[in-house]
């Protein structure tokens, strides 16, 4: 039973983390109808980041510093290679972030070399908490709260605001968003800040329970997360939330089991069978259109 | 107060305008009518700057707006209830209608009266989602959204497109309506008769040019137009 509970455990925080990401995938799908194939490799950034924030400041501003970092890359990459295709068929900009990913590897392995460089580890996080018969590392216990919290605090904002009301507005009609006075290009960039600004959150969380970054470090929990935003109906925030614990929890029940081999391609069988079964998620958009 | 002088659109290599000047005055009610494909609804989008003309300018009360960003037409005050109405279908009646006063940082409460007092039924539907309006709802909606923000200028485009006589009715009716409260119409319609009646002046576009102009009563006593846009509903 402890053993039990102490894997779920492990899973949920796992899923936390995928979770922060899986949201950057779903607000970027809604709002562009674009799969961020880049994503993943913002998140790696964001690793890198730290490395060196840490290295040169202490930690509390070394995290600031990356949330800051992180947020300019995912803008500055939409300013760059998304923004200039808007009127461009939607495969043109899907190439494009394909692109971007790569671009960023590759500069990660030319700036950092393709060895993993170890991540700093922020004081307090590692720290072993021991409730009742669970035991595991602060972070492991914060992530999932850390998870629901932002993401209640996304969805308030995105119903409650003035913002989040175009970015409803932009992700449903782009000209009639317009047409309301919403400025799009601005929209946009919010949308991508908030994705990356997410996805910084979930690297610290993520990596401080894998102790390493390398170049590659954000392609696989890329694709999962990407697969949890699917899972859970893309464009949906709940969605991806619940995606990513589902994905989290799963794969740590595969390795608890013996079966840690199996555990990635737990998430690609996970995959087709939404794909074949329900293809729009657990959350898939509801469609009422009466025009 | 709108003066638009030799307009030309392009769709890729298409003319879709072709080079027309016009002109709306303070307190009108303008309509621009012709067949599908004339270039009427090319013409709302490109003076709402959701499309950028070729060549031409557009001028408003006096500022030339041709080409700027469409949020600062709508801050301008221009505002278009675009050829489908395209409300926000997951969004309730309310917050439709709030999102049309979105660049304003006024308190709303007296206009969201006014505009329910127009539209009775809406206050009815408050929070139900747009989507699932009627087709005359929405478009009561969408005019209703487009008043939030305070227009100057209204252009409406096809408003009675799918409706009910009795519906469309009530929509003209409301057209007049907002016009008398001080706002400019520019008013296009596929049903010119009804159009006419209401209009102060007329504009006919054939394929992307001006071909006819004169008052609303004019129009609609003249030979060609009974003939091309009345046929026997002239009567
Ligand atoms: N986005 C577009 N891309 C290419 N061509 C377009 C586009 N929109 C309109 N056109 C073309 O421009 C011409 C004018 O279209 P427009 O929609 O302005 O006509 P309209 O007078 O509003 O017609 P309707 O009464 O059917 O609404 C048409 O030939 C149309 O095919
Ligand atoms: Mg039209």
């Amino acid at each position: 039973m402890d053993t039990i509970l102490q894997h779920g455990l492990t899973g949920i925080s796992l899923g936390g983390a995928y979770a922060l990401i899986a949201i950057g995938y779903t607000l970027v799908y809604g709002i562009l109808r674009l799969i961020n194939f880049a994503h993943g490799d913002i998140f790696m950034m964001a690793g890198y980041f730290m490395i060196f924030a840490f290295a040169n400041f202490p930690w509390y501003i070394a995290i600031i510093l990356v949330l800051i970092a992180t947020v300019i890359l995912g803008v500055a990459i939409e300013k760059a290679a998304y923004s200039p295709l808007r009127n461009a068929p939607r495969m043109s900009v899907m190439i494009s972030a394909i692109g971007v990913s790569y671009l960023l590897q590759n500069l990660a392995t030319y700036l950092f070399t393709a060895l993993p460089m170890s991540y700093p580890e922020i004081p307090g996080l590692k720290k072993i908490l021991i409730i009742g018969n669970l035991t595991a590392s602060l972070v492991t216990f914060i992530t999932p709260i850390v998870t629901i919290v932002l993401s209640a605090g996304l969805i308030i904002l995105i119903n409650n605001t003035k913002i989040g009301m175009s970015m409803r507005a932009v992700s449903r009609d782009y000209e009639a968003a317009q047409l309301m006075g919403i400025k799009l290009n601005t929209t946009i960039s919010f949308t991508f800040a908030v994705g990356s600004l997410l996805a910084a959150i979930g690297s610290i969380l993520y990596f401080t329970d894998r102790m390493m970054v390398f170049p590659f470090s954000g392609s696989l929990p890329g694709l999962k997360c990407f697969v949890a935003a699917v899972l859970g109906g893309i464009g949906s925030i709940p969605g991806a939330v619940i995606g990513g614990f589902i994905l989290g929890i799963g794969e740590t029940i595969l390795i608890a089991c013996g079966q840690s081999t199996f555990s990635d391609a737990f998430t690609f069988v996970l995959l087709i069978i939404i794909l074949l079964f329900r293809p729009t998620g657990i959350f898939g958009e509801k469609v009422i259109d009466k025009v | 107060m709108l003066k638009i002088e030799n307009l030309k659109v392009n769709y890729g290599g298409i003319e879709a305008v072709k080079g027309i000047s016009f002109d709306i005055k303070q307190g009108e009610i303008v309509t621009l009518i012709g067949a599908n494909g004339a270039g009427k609804s090319t013409t709302l989008r490109t003076i709402s700057s959701l499309v950028k003309p070729a060549s031409g300018s557009i001028n408003f009360l006096g500022n030339d707006i041709t080409g700027i960003p469409a949020h600062q037409i709508v801050k301008a005050g221009i505002t278009l209830c675009p050829e489908g109405r395209h409300i926000f279908p997951d969004m309730t009646v309310l917050e439709n209608i709030k999102i049309g006063a979105y660049l304003r940082n006024d308190n709303l409460d007296k206009d969201i009266e006014k505009v329910y007092d127009l539209f009775p039924i809406l206050k009815e539907r408050n929070w139900q989602l747009a989507g699932t309006l009627s087709g005359g709802e929405q478009q009561m909606l969408a005019v209703a959204r487009g008043l939030m923000s305070n227009p100057k200028l209204m252009m409406l485009d096809e408003p009675s497109l799918g409706l009910a006589p009795l519906v469309v009715k009530d929509i003209f009716n409301v057209i007049t309506e907002i016009n008398k409260t001080g706002v400019t119409i520019l008013l296009v319609e596929q049903n010119a008769n009804m159009a006419l009646k209401i209009a102060d002046r007329a504009y006919v576009l054939e394929t992307g040019r001006i071909t006819m102009q004169g008052t609303g009563k004019e129009l609609i006593e003249n030979e060609k137009i009974i003939e091309a846009y009345l046929g026997k509903q002239a009567k």
